[in-house]
Protein backbone atom coordinates (compact mmCIF):
# COMPACT_ATOMS: atom_id res chain seq x y z
CA UNK A 1 0.00 0.00 0.00
CA UNK A 2 1.19 3.41 -0.96
CA UNK A 3 -0.99 6.39 -0.11
CA UNK A 4 -2.05 8.31 -2.80
CA UNK A 5 -0.32 11.91 -2.90
CA UNK A 6 -2.21 14.41 -5.51
CA UNK A 7 -1.04 17.55 -4.71
CA UNK A 8 3.07 16.69 -4.00
CA UNK A 9 2.56 14.21 -7.26
CA UNK A 10 1.83 17.17 -9.44
CA UNK A 11 4.31 19.78 -7.68
CA UNK A 12 7.15 17.20 -8.46
CA UNK A 13 5.54 16.95 -11.52
CA UNK A 14 5.79 20.15 -12.41
CA UNK A 15 8.86 20.52 -11.39
CA UNK A 16 10.10 17.81 -13.85
CA UNK A 17 8.14 19.78 -16.91
CA UNK A 18 9.92 22.92 -15.61
CA UNK A 19 13.51 20.61 -15.92
CA UNK A 20 12.82 19.90 -19.34
CA UNK A 21 11.63 22.97 -20.79
CA UNK A 22 15.02 24.69 -19.17
CA UNK A 23 17.35 22.11 -20.78
CA UNK A 24 15.58 22.69 -23.73
CA UNK A 25 15.44 25.96 -23.63
CA UNK A 26 19.00 26.73 -21.96
CA UNK A 27 21.23 24.13 -23.98
CA UNK A 28 18.83 22.12 -26.22
CA UNK A 29 18.58 19.01 -25.38
CA UNK A 30 15.81 16.71 -25.15
CA UNK A 31 15.52 15.80 -21.14
CA UNK A 32 15.35 11.96 -21.61
CA UNK A 33 17.56 9.70 -19.13
CA UNK A 34 18.01 6.89 -21.32
CA UNK A 35 19.42 8.92 -23.99
CA UNK A 36 21.80 11.28 -21.85
CA UNK A 37 22.80 8.21 -20.50
CA UNK A 38 23.25 6.02 -23.34
CA UNK A 39 24.84 8.99 -25.08
CA UNK A 40 27.97 8.43 -22.89
CA UNK A 41 28.49 5.06 -24.51
CA UNK A 42 28.14 6.68 -28.22
CA UNK A 43 30.81 9.28 -26.68
CA UNK A 44 30.93 11.82 -29.58
CA UNK A 45 33.60 14.08 -29.00
CA UNK A 46 32.76 16.97 -26.01
CA UNK A 47 29.68 15.43 -25.30
CA UNK A 48 29.95 13.94 -22.36
CA UNK A 49 30.22 16.98 -19.88
CA UNK A 50 26.99 18.06 -19.80
CA UNK A 51 25.45 14.47 -19.77
CA UNK A 52 27.65 14.18 -16.53
CA UNK A 53 26.53 16.88 -15.08
CA UNK A 54 22.71 16.12 -15.35
CA UNK A 55 23.00 12.69 -14.12
CA UNK A 56 24.73 14.33 -11.28
CA UNK A 57 22.17 16.85 -10.67
CA UNK A 58 19.68 13.69 -10.62
CA UNK A 59 20.97 12.15 -7.99
CA UNK A 60 21.65 14.84 -5.86
CA UNK A 61 17.90 16.03 -6.41
CA UNK A 62 16.97 14.13 -3.77
CA UNK A 63 18.74 15.17 -1.27
CA UNK A 64 17.95 18.65 -1.85
CA UNK A 65 14.61 17.40 -0.90
CA UNK A 66 15.45 15.79 1.98
CA UNK A 67 18.02 18.61 2.90
CA UNK A 68 14.50 20.93 2.51
CA UNK A 69 11.74 18.54 4.36
CA UNK A 70 13.96 16.76 6.63
CA UNK A 71 13.10 13.72 5.63
CA UNK A 72 14.77 11.30 2.86
CA UNK A 73 12.12 9.34 0.23
CA UNK A 74 10.84 6.13 0.63
CA UNK A 75 12.31 3.92 -1.95
CA UNK A 76 10.77 0.67 -1.05
CA UNK A 77 11.69 -2.26 -3.71
CA UNK A 78 9.86 -5.72 -3.09
CA UNK A 79 11.77 -6.75 -6.15
CA UNK A 80 13.98 -9.86 -5.42
CA UNK A 81 17.59 -8.80 -6.61
CA UNK A 82 17.75 -11.62 -9.36
CA UNK A 83 14.35 -10.22 -10.86
CA UNK A 84 15.96 -6.61 -10.52
CA UNK A 85 19.17 -7.12 -12.61
CA UNK A 86 17.04 -8.50 -15.30
CA UNK A 87 14.70 -5.62 -14.75
CA UNK A 88 17.56 -3.43 -15.15
CA UNK A 89 18.75 -5.02 -18.12
CA UNK A 90 16.14 -5.00 -19.87
CA UNK A 91 15.21 -1.73 -19.26
CA UNK A 92 18.82 -0.76 -20.28
CA UNK A 93 18.72 -2.32 -23.24
CA UNK A 94 14.95 -1.36 -24.21
CA UNK A 95 15.43 2.59 -23.65
CA UNK A 96 18.35 2.43 -26.32
CA UNK A 97 16.87 0.18 -28.56
CA UNK A 98 13.31 2.23 -28.48
CA UNK A 99 14.83 5.67 -28.07
CA UNK A 100 13.80 6.77 -25.17
CA UNK A 101 11.61 6.36 -21.68
CA UNK A 102 9.48 7.29 -19.72
CA UNK A 103 11.09 11.42 -19.97
CA UNK A 104 12.55 10.75 -23.27
CA UNK A 105 8.87 9.18 -24.55
CA UNK A 106 6.28 10.15 -22.01
CA UNK A 107 7.23 13.47 -20.78
CA UNK A 108 9.40 15.11 -23.71
CA UNK A 109 7.83 13.30 -26.77
CA UNK A 110 4.21 13.90 -25.43
CA UNK A 111 5.18 17.81 -24.83
CA UNK A 112 6.32 18.18 -28.09
CA UNK A 113 3.31 15.97 -29.86
CA UNK A 114 5.21 13.18 -31.21
CA UNK A 115 3.20 10.15 -32.77
CA UNK A 116 6.27 8.36 -32.61
CA UNK A 117 6.76 8.88 -28.99
CA UNK A 118 2.92 8.97 -28.20
CA UNK A 119 3.25 4.79 -29.73
CA UNK A 120 6.01 4.25 -27.46
CA UNK A 121 4.52 5.71 -24.56
CA UNK A 122 1.12 3.48 -24.83
CA UNK A 123 3.01 0.45 -25.59
CA UNK A 124 5.80 0.56 -22.77
CA UNK A 125 2.65 1.53 -20.27
CA UNK A 126 0.73 -1.50 -21.40
CA UNK A 127 3.41 -3.67 -21.51
CA UNK A 128 4.42 -2.98 -17.66
CA UNK A 129 0.48 -2.83 -16.58
CA UNK A 130 0.32 -6.12 -18.11
CA UNK A 131 3.77 -7.67 -16.36
CA UNK A 132 2.37 -6.11 -13.19
CA UNK A 133 -0.69 -7.96 -13.23
CA UNK A 134 1.22 -11.22 -13.91
CA UNK A 135 3.76 -10.93 -11.52
CA UNK A 136 0.81 -9.92 -8.94
CA UNK A 137 -1.83 -11.49 -9.65
CA UNK A 138 -1.30 -14.90 -11.76
CA UNK A 139 2.08 -15.76 -10.62
CA UNK A 140 1.09 -14.27 -6.63
CA UNK A 141 3.89 -11.94 -6.21
CA UNK A 142 7.09 -10.71 -6.86
CA UNK B 1 31.37 26.10 -18.20
CA UNK B 2 27.81 28.04 -18.51
CA UNK B 3 26.22 24.86 -19.80
CA UNK B 4 27.38 22.52 -17.32
CA UNK B 5 25.92 24.31 -14.87
CA UNK B 6 22.70 24.67 -16.54
CA UNK B 7 22.88 21.13 -16.99
CA UNK B 8 23.52 20.02 -13.60
CA UNK B 9 20.47 22.34 -12.31
CA UNK B 10 18.38 20.94 -14.75
CA UNK B 11 19.48 17.58 -13.73
CA UNK B 12 18.58 18.78 -10.18
CA UNK B 13 15.40 20.23 -10.43
CA UNK B 14 14.02 16.94 -12.42
CA UNK B 15 15.84 15.05 -9.67
CA UNK B 16 13.95 16.79 -6.46
CA UNK B 17 10.82 16.77 -9.04
CA UNK B 18 10.94 12.76 -9.09
CA UNK B 19 11.85 12.87 -4.90
CA UNK B 20 8.78 14.92 -4.23
CA UNK B 21 6.46 12.82 -6.48
CA UNK B 22 7.24 9.65 -5.21
CA UNK B 23 8.66 7.89 -8.03
CA UNK B 24 11.72 7.20 -7.57
CA UNK B 25 9.84 4.63 -5.20
CA UNK B 26 9.03 1.42 -7.13
CA UNK B 27 6.10 0.86 -4.30
CA UNK B 28 4.14 3.55 -5.92
CA UNK B 29 5.17 3.37 -9.62
CA UNK B 30 4.13 -0.27 -9.35
CA UNK B 31 0.94 0.50 -7.28
CA UNK B 32 0.03 2.96 -10.30
CA UNK B 33 0.64 0.09 -12.72
CA UNK B 34 -1.44 -2.53 -10.36
CA UNK B 35 -5.03 -1.04 -11.03
CA UNK B 36 -6.32 -4.73 -10.42
CA UNK B 37 -4.48 -4.31 -6.95
CA UNK B 38 -3.07 -1.36 -4.95
CA UNK B 39 -4.11 1.02 -7.09
CA UNK B 40 -2.12 4.24 -6.25
CA UNK B 41 -3.19 7.10 -8.73
CA UNK B 42 -0.01 9.24 -8.42
CA UNK B 43 1.89 8.57 -11.26
CA UNK B 44 -0.99 10.11 -13.69
CA UNK B 45 -0.99 13.26 -11.64
CA UNK B 46 2.99 13.52 -11.97
CA UNK B 47 2.61 13.25 -15.28
CA UNK B 48 -0.10 15.64 -15.35
CA UNK B 49 1.70 17.94 -14.09
CA UNK B 50 4.84 17.08 -16.26
CA UNK B 51 2.85 18.50 -19.16
CA UNK B 52 0.78 21.02 -18.08
CA UNK B 53 4.36 22.38 -17.98
CA UNK B 54 6.44 21.43 -20.90
CA UNK B 55 3.45 21.59 -23.58
CA UNK B 56 3.12 25.30 -22.96
CA UNK B 57 7.20 25.39 -22.57
CA UNK B 58 8.36 23.41 -25.44
CA UNK B 59 6.01 25.84 -28.08
CA UNK B 60 7.31 28.82 -26.40
CA UNK B 61 11.28 27.45 -26.87
CA UNK B 62 10.79 26.53 -29.84
CA UNK B 63 8.88 29.43 -31.46
CA UNK B 64 12.28 31.47 -30.09
CA UNK B 65 14.12 28.56 -32.03
CA UNK B 66 17.41 28.72 -30.61
CA UNK B 67 18.48 27.93 -27.10
CA UNK B 68 20.11 30.16 -25.05
CA UNK B 69 23.18 28.97 -24.18
CA UNK B 70 24.59 26.58 -26.85
CA UNK B 71 23.94 27.15 -30.63
CA UNK B 72 20.89 24.94 -31.95
CA UNK B 73 17.96 22.76 -30.71
CA UNK B 74 18.59 18.91 -31.02
CA UNK B 75 15.47 17.67 -31.59
CA UNK B 76 14.48 13.82 -32.61
CA UNK B 77 13.85 14.10 -36.62
CA UNK B 78 12.55 10.50 -37.12
CA UNK B 79 8.49 9.93 -37.28
CA UNK B 80 7.91 6.47 -38.04
CA UNK B 81 6.90 3.67 -35.22
CA UNK B 82 9.47 1.24 -36.59
CA UNK B 83 9.97 -2.64 -35.49
CA UNK B 84 12.89 -1.24 -33.10
CA UNK B 85 10.97 1.52 -31.18
CA UNK B 86 8.41 -1.17 -30.61
CA UNK B 87 10.33 -3.75 -29.67
CA UNK B 88 12.29 -1.48 -27.40
CA UNK B 89 8.97 -0.05 -25.83
CA UNK B 90 7.96 -3.46 -25.32
CA UNK B 91 11.39 -4.95 -23.64
CA UNK B 92 11.34 -1.43 -21.55
CA UNK B 93 7.94 -1.96 -20.46
CA UNK B 94 8.76 -5.65 -19.48
CA UNK B 95 11.66 -4.51 -16.93
CA UNK B 96 9.36 -1.48 -15.51
CA UNK B 97 7.00 -3.59 -14.89
CA UNK B 98 9.31 -6.22 -12.93
CA UNK B 99 11.09 -3.76 -11.00
CA UNK B 100 9.10 -0.32 -11.04
CA UNK B 101 12.21 1.55 -12.22
CA UNK B 102 12.89 3.59 -15.38
CA UNK B 103 16.58 5.05 -15.48
CA UNK B 104 15.90 8.69 -14.33
CA UNK B 105 14.04 7.73 -10.93
CA UNK B 106 16.41 4.53 -10.78
CA UNK B 107 19.56 7.22 -10.72
CA UNK B 108 18.03 9.45 -8.48
CA UNK B 109 17.74 6.84 -5.95
CA UNK B 110 21.23 6.26 -5.82
CA UNK B 111 21.44 9.25 -3.34
CA UNK B 112 19.07 7.30 -0.90
CA UNK B 113 21.59 4.65 -0.16
CA UNK B 114 19.26 1.95 -1.25
CA UNK B 115 21.96 -0.99 -2.10
CA UNK B 116 19.63 -2.73 -4.36
CA UNK B 117 18.75 0.49 -6.56
CA UNK B 118 22.41 -0.08 -7.54
CA UNK B 119 22.00 -3.36 -8.33
CA UNK B 120 19.23 -2.18 -10.35
CA UNK B 121 21.50 1.01 -12.25
CA UNK B 122 24.17 -1.31 -12.81
CA UNK B 123 22.41 -4.06 -14.34
CA UNK B 124 20.59 -1.43 -16.54
CA UNK B 125 24.11 0.12 -17.56
CA UNK B 126 24.83 -3.37 -18.43
CA UNK B 127 21.79 -3.38 -20.84
CA UNK B 128 22.84 -0.16 -22.40
CA UNK B 129 26.08 -1.23 -22.71
CA UNK B 130 25.34 -4.52 -24.54
CA UNK B 131 22.99 -2.59 -26.72
CA UNK B 132 25.89 -0.09 -28.09
CA UNK B 133 28.29 -3.00 -28.79
CA UNK B 134 25.83 -5.34 -30.36
CA UNK B 135 23.63 -2.95 -32.17
CA UNK B 136 24.93 0.64 -32.35
CA UNK B 137 28.33 0.53 -32.88
CA UNK B 138 28.24 -2.20 -35.96
CA UNK B 139 26.10 0.20 -37.22
CA UNK B 140 27.99 3.32 -37.04
CA UNK B 141 30.83 1.81 -38.78
CA UNK B 142 29.08 0.92 -41.63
Amino acid sequence: MTTFTPISGLIGGMMIGLAAVLFLGLIGRIAGVSGIVGGVMTSLTGDTGWRLAFVLGLVLGPLAVAAVSGVMADVDIATPWPWLVLAGLLVGFGTRLGSGCTSGHGVCGLARGSGRSAGATVIFFIVAIATVYVTRHLLGGS
Amino acid sequence: MRQLVASLLCGLLFGAGLALSGMINPAKVLNFLDFAGTWDPTLAFVMGGALIVAVPGFALVRRRGAPLLTGRLHLPERRDLDPRLIGGAVLFGLGWGLAGFCPGPALAALSTGTGLAAVFVVAMLAGMAIYHVAIERPAIKH
